[in-house]
């Protein structure tokens, strides 16, 4: 019956619903994208609890580093990271080191642990053993459709137009399964590689390939006694580091700052800074959608109050059948309550279409993924915000019903 | 038993009404017959338990209309009382069929076999699922009167039925109304300004 109602009038109707979708939509994608980007967030921050790296804006050292989207602040050398590798806080460290890029895909050059430290796993092939070997990302060999086996042609710098390194290639021994982390949309290989992609390039001399290639070998064979020694003079981006104790989180960043010339950044402060700092812009955006679902619910209340008028003489009919007060009440409340129900189903549809729009958007851009969908808590309070906006909006016009003088209207008619 | 006893009504304390007692046997129809604006609906809608009176007593089948309270009475009209008014009233939004569900829901019954057989008697079972703004008069009166008599009342109480008709149609539906009734074994009573009727009734009573 109340279904056949809205159905008899559909477009004012279709405007109270349309409105209520909008405003449940707007919110309800809101809420998505800021679960999913905090999720995700959240999910590259795991292990890391400080980053060490050149001196400049610590969020953008963080964005470089565990988010692999910003550029670098600039490279540290080794002799220093090393000593704050040994320090007894630290629990464990990871170097980055970056230059180059496939295609956009970055290349870092970093350590084995890299890969456990987002408990990424093998889908095909192995660890490096030799420089020029790289790991690829699930995203990257997804996208690009590489093999094991493939050669990789580098660029320098961390975006596609870079002058590229024709002379050099990567050979691919190792394809990652999807992790859900930035490791996915990276291309991983030893820090030597590099390191000595980079001074072939500074060279420039014909001969340089050669002897080259001879370094690795020698390199490779002595990693292990020499590794300081023969460090002492490079560079490295930043350092992941995980601390031994979680208490030093207070104490280890401050002295950093203040006894050394490099910078370290706590990404978890960091990122809560950049979301207050965009959490202005959602705020407002979420008045404006509240805006919308009042509205929706004055124009739900008029929508109701005119059929009423319209109906009067049906809803007298009704009671003259031995209908009581209550019942047609509520028959009024559940009208209304349908359509709330359908424009809050229909806002969720709509907020689930927006977020895989946007991180299809996303992936393109700044090769993020934000796949996973769910029911969010704050949605269920969406729910009961409708269903109270659905009685409300009806009250009146139900009220009126339960008043309604029959005979009157009847004598009327 | 329908029986009424020094009626009075006011609307507002400036309109007043004092009706002439009404005395009816099980099984008998009546014809109320009288000027307009001189109460005729007001007594229809006392007698259905739509209005109160102010004083005076109705009692039909033994029960006493102003002991109940309003929602006694939207009970007692459910299962006692079919009205069919003088312009036809529906649910625009259902079909034919769909209205006579609802006031079977209504009435707590249903029953889909006795629809079936009200409208085949009344010759309107091919409109089943029309809407009912899309029927012609002569089809909507047909429909009221299947409205009022699906939930099996005993009384059905008829507002000026055929004052909008001619005299071919008048008589029709006077037969179709008096037919149902005896039919589902209901009493009827018409109130009318429209002469015509005095033939078709026994039983009179002049407002």
């Amino acid at each position: 019956m109340s279904i056949k109602n809205i159905l008899s009038k559909p477009l004012s109707s279709f405007i109270s619903l349309a409105l209520l979708t909008l405003g449940i939509g707007i919110i309800s994608l809101l809420l998505q994208l800021n679960s999913l980007i905090k999720d995700q967030m959240d999910n590259n921050l795991r292990g890391i609890d400080m980053v060490v790296g050149a001196k400049g804006s610590p969020l953008q050292l963080i964005l470089s580093s565990v988010y692999h989207v910003d550029s670098p602040t600039g490279n540290i050398s080794y002799k220093e990271a090393e000593k704050i590798s040994n320090n007894r806080m630290v629990g464990s460290s990871i170097k980055l080191l970056y230059g180059d890029n496939h295609k956009g895909y970055r290349i870092v050059g970093t350590e084995k642990k890299f890969i456990d430290l987002y408990k990424s796993v093998f889908e095909e092939g192995k660890e490096w053993e030799k420089p020029f070997e790289v790991i690829v990302g699930s995203k990257v060999h997804k996208n690009l459709n590489i093999k094991i086996g493939d050669k990789l042609v580098s660029s320098h710098g961390l975006r596609e137009t870079g002058e590229s390194h024709e002379d050099q290639s990567f050979e691919v021994v190792g394809l990652l399964k999807p992790s859900n982390s930035v490791i996915d949309q990276l291309i991983i290989t030893s820090p030597e590689s590099v390191w000595d992609i980079h001074d072939t390039h500074n060279h420039n001399d014909t001969n340089d390939n050669f002897e080259n290639e001879n370094k690795h070998d020698h390199e490779h064979e002595d990693e292990h006694e020499h590794e300081h020694d023969e460090y002492d003079d490079k560079e490295i981006t930043a350092m992941l580091i995980k601390f031994s104790s979680p208490m030093n989180i207070i104490q280890f960043p401050r002295q950093i700052n203040e006894t050394t010339n490099l910078q370290a950044a706590v990404p978890s402060y960091e990122i809560s800074r950049l979301f207050k700092l965009f959490g202005f812009g959602i705020d407002t955006i979420s008045y404006l959608a509240y805006l919308i679902i009042i509205v929706s619910g004055f124009s739900l209340f008029i929508n109701l109050f005119n059929a009423m008028n319209e109906r009067k003489y049906e809803m007298a009919l009704i009671r003259t059948i031995g209908a009581t007060r209550f019942q047609l009440s509520s028959m009024i409340i559940l009208e209304s309550l349908i359509l709330t129900l359908l424009g809050f189903g229909l806002g969720l549809l709509f907020s689930r279409f927006g977020v895989m729009f946007v991180s299809s958007l996303m992936e393109e851009s700044i090769n993020y993924n934000l796949s996973s969908i769910k029911i969010l808590s704050e949605e269920l309070w969406l729910l009961v915000l409708s269903v109270i906006l659905g009685v409300l909006s009806s009250l009146i016009p139900a009220i009126q019903v339960y008043k309604m003088n029959i005979s009157k209207i009847l004598a009327d008619a | 038993m329908i029986k009424t006893n020094n009626l009075n009504f006011n609307y507002d304390n400036k309109v007043f009404f004092n009706f002439k007692n009404i005395n009816l046997k099980n099984g008998e129809d009546l014809l109320i017959i009288g000027n307009s604006g001189i109460g005729k609906t007001t007594l229809l809608h006392l007698l259905a338990g739509l209005l109160k009176t102010d004083s005076g007593s109705i009692n039909i089948y033994g029960q006493e209309l102003k002991n109940f309270s309003n929602h006694q009475l939207d009970q007692f009209r459910r299962e006692n009382i079919g009205i069919v008014f003088q312009r036809a009233h529906f649910i625009n939004s259902l079909t034919v069929k769909e209205n006579l569900q609802l006031a079977q829901y209504i009435g707590k019954k249903n029953n889909n076999d006795r629809i079936e057989n009200i409208l085949k008697n009344l010759n309107i079972f091919d409109k089943s699922d029309k809407k009912t703004n899309q029927l012609s008069q002569g089809e909507k009166q047909r429909v009221s009167i299947a409205m009022a008599i699906v939930n099996s009342p005993k009384l059905i109480l008829a507002d000026e039925p055929t004052s909008s008709l001619d005299d071919f149609n008048c008589k029709n539906v006077i037969n179709l109304l008096k037919k149902q009734a005896s039919d589902y074994g209901a009493q009827l009573i018409v109130i009318t300004h429209d002469s015509r009727l005095k033939e078709h009734f026994k039983k009179q009573l002049k407002l």
